[in-house]
């Protein structure tokens, strides 16, 4: 069952001066439970992709639809409601907010969602103890290093259990070692909690874990391998 | 909330430096404004005080159009009504009954022209304390036919205690005013002006002077608490007849005082006005670095599913609370000195005796306190509410224009 499907999906920034491009008519479709990166150089479109899939920005033409939800026909606040329930997200930076220690970041959506304490508490216990910084529990994010941040920020997308893990270049700041456990999480918690993982990427080590590769060039999809 | 309230709190701390250099500018408004406006209250209550209770109380009761035209062809008797009246309010603790007008005095080969009052003595002396400023002889009683002579007018006329004062005038309804009194007492008024012509008769030595038996010009009010003064005067007005008599308030009998005032006032309120412009705009600059930096956490607090009210309620707060930690150290900070000046008021006459001369010479004593008076300081603070909250419109507007991509993208 497909739950991401892009029909004609174009994308292009500053129609009225001098229009930009990024995506030029995109469809495919990603089935419930899929790892899959989008693959392609730099400016080839990945994170804008990412980004309409998301509900963090809306394509000037073409059809999105995500869990069944046309969303390029809901308002901010709905979209703010769609992503706050539906969607993930892992960022290159790791957005951690910087005045909440670990446990708050991973809470804090929930807390938005108005999760009771024990249900924020167990969670946020078994996600910690998942991407393994149990112990880091009460750093603020400038405390940890940049593998242990972006694990927070797994886990802070993990923790309401939205239904779409979208993660933008998410290993593009951390070493070997780094990257290679937090694929391990990514990918065990993938299995674990059946969540569909959207990744866009250029990092090889992460495209050698994807189950599937859909790799874009200038706008358009070139590629899409199942493996 | 309370995690908005934990988030906010924390933010303001991001960047300790900047906050508290501007928790400090705020601080400073805060702390010279207070300052400053109780100093000036404290002063003017004092003048005002000084003045009050100098001679005119704060409010007196005449025929309807005698300050107009204060001719003793417009006294009036003190009736069963007005004593009632007085007796019937708990905060009128005396009528000061007066009959005033001018006259020549004489003394030898000397003359020269003065106001008499003719006053009760005990009262006179319960609200104007005219029995302290004697400085020779002693004060006189009611009954009596003696005088009491200012300094000025003994000086100008060579008269002693004991001596007798010639005093001439036109009477009620124009009959001619003549007597003779010996001086009981000289007293000293720190206005030269006052002390060049007054001179003060028991109040039925002065009837009988003026041939206007019972008859008084005005009715000076000795009351409890100066607070209470708009609830007497409408007291007055309501149960007095209006049409006979004029029930006026010191500020009505002194309008060129209130003037000065508000004057004085409106001056100090530019200075605020713009000190606390030059605030608002430093605050506004932290506020506009704070935005700017923020956005790309805008975003992606955005992205991560924060509705924007959310956002503008913490950010409100962030602001708030900023100017209100200023404004509580302003407090904090200006509450000692203005206690202590309200406690031990600034005396002009241990600082300079040209000072203390000049204050004296327009009947003041030198003596400025420190007002005490809450409102200052909570007026400080609702200002700072006022200002951060709209201060605050700006990052929140920008937060409700925000796309979280572009802000991600800055």
């Amino acid at each position: 069952m497909s739950v991401i499907i892009a029909k004609g999906i174009k994308k292009v920034y500053n129609p009225k001066t001098i229009p930009v491009h990024a995506l030029n008519g995109v469809d495919f479709s990603i089935e419930k439970g899929e790892f899959t990166a989008i693959v392609g150089p730099s400016g080839s479109g990945k994170t804008t992709l990412l980004n309409i899939i998301g509900g963090l920005d809306n394509p000037s033409e073409g059809y999105i639809e995500v869990g069944g939800q046309d969303i390029s026909k809901l308002s901010d606040n709905e979209l703010i409601e769609f992503r706050k329930n539906n969607i993930g997200f892992v960022f290159q930076a790791y957005n951690l907010i910087p005045v909440m220690t670990a446990k708050e970041n991973v809470e804090f959506v929930m807390l938005l969602q108005k999760r009771s304490q024990e249900e924020r508490d167990a969670r946020v216990d078994e996600l910690m103890e998942a991407v393994g910084i149990s112990d880091k529990k009460d750093k603020r994010p400038s405390q940890l290093s940049g593998g242990q941040q972006q694990r927070v920020a797994v886990a802070r997308a993990l923790a309401p259990k939205p239904h779409f893990i979208l993660a933008d270049e998410p290993t593009a700041n951390l070493d070997s070692k780094s990257t290679s456990n937090l694929l391990d999480i990514m990918a065990n918690l993938n299995k674990k909690e059946n969540m569909t993982f959207v990744f866009s990427t250029h990092d090889q080590r992460v495209i050698d874990r994807a189950r599937r590769v859909i790799t874009i060039d200038d706008g358009r999809v070139v590629s899409d391998e199942v493996r | 909330m309370s995690t908005l309230f934990k988030l906010a709190w924390r933010n303001i701390w991001r960047n300790k430096r900047r906050t508290l250099i501007t928790i400090a500018s705020i601080l400073f408004a805060v702390f010279f404004a207070v300052f400053m406006q109780s100093i000036q209250r404290g002063a003017w209550g004092k003048i005002m005080d000084n003045v009050v209770n100098f001679y005119f109380g704060y409010a007196q009761i005449h025929t309807k159009g005698y300050w107009e035209e204060q001719s003793i062809n417009k006294s009036f008797e003190l009736t069963d009504e007005i004593n009632q009246l007085a007796d019937n309010s708990p905060d009128i603790q005396a009528l000061v009954p007066r009959l005033e007008s001018y006259a020549l005095a004489a003394f030898e080969s000397n003359t020269t022209g003065v106001l008499v009052i003719g006053t009760m003595p005990q009262r006179e002396a319960g609200m104007t304390k005219l029995n302290e400023r004697v400085v020779e002889g002693t004060y006189f009683q009611e009954g009596e036919s003696a005088v009491m002579v200012a300094a000025g007018v003994a000086e100008n006329l060579e008269i002693k205690v004991g001596d007798t004062l010639v005093v001439v005038s036109q009477g009620y309804h124009g009959v001619n005013a003549a007597g003779k009194y010996p001086v009981k007492g000289i007293v000293k008024f720190g206005s030269p002006e006052l002390n060049k012509q007054m001179i003060y008769l028991p109040l039925k030595t002065a009837q009988e002077f003026y041939g206007a038996p019972a008859l008084h010009t005005s009715l000076a009010l000795q009351i409890s608490d100066k607070g209470k003064l708009p609830e007497i005067l409408s007291y007055l007005k309501t149960n007095l007849d209006t049409s006979a008599y004029e029930v006026m308030s010191w500020e009505e009998l002194m309008p060129e005082m209130v003037q000065a005032r508000e004057v004085d006032t409106a001056g100090n309120k530019i200075i605020l006005f713009i000190l606390y412009v030059i605030i608002t705009f430093g605050i506004f600059g932290t506020i506009l670095m704070m935005t700017k930096e923020r956005e790309y956490e805008f975003g992606v607090l955005l992205s991560i599913g924060m509705k924007r009210g959310a956002m503008g309620l913490m950010i409100w707060l962030e602001i708030v609370m900023l100017g209100s930690l200023g404004a509580l150290a302003g407090m904090i900070f200006a509450f000692p000195l203005v206690y202590y000046f309200y406690t031990h008021p600034v005396d002009f006459g241990k600082i300079s005796e040209d000072m203390k001369a000049a204050y004296e010479k327009f009947g003041f004593e030198p003596i400025f306190p420190a007002a005490l008076e809450y409102s200052i300081f909570g007026w400080q603070a609702i200002l700072i509410l006022v200002i951060t909250s709209i201060l605050a419109i700006y990052p929140m507007l920008k937060i409700r224009k925000l796309k979280p991509v572009e802000a991600m993208r800055a």
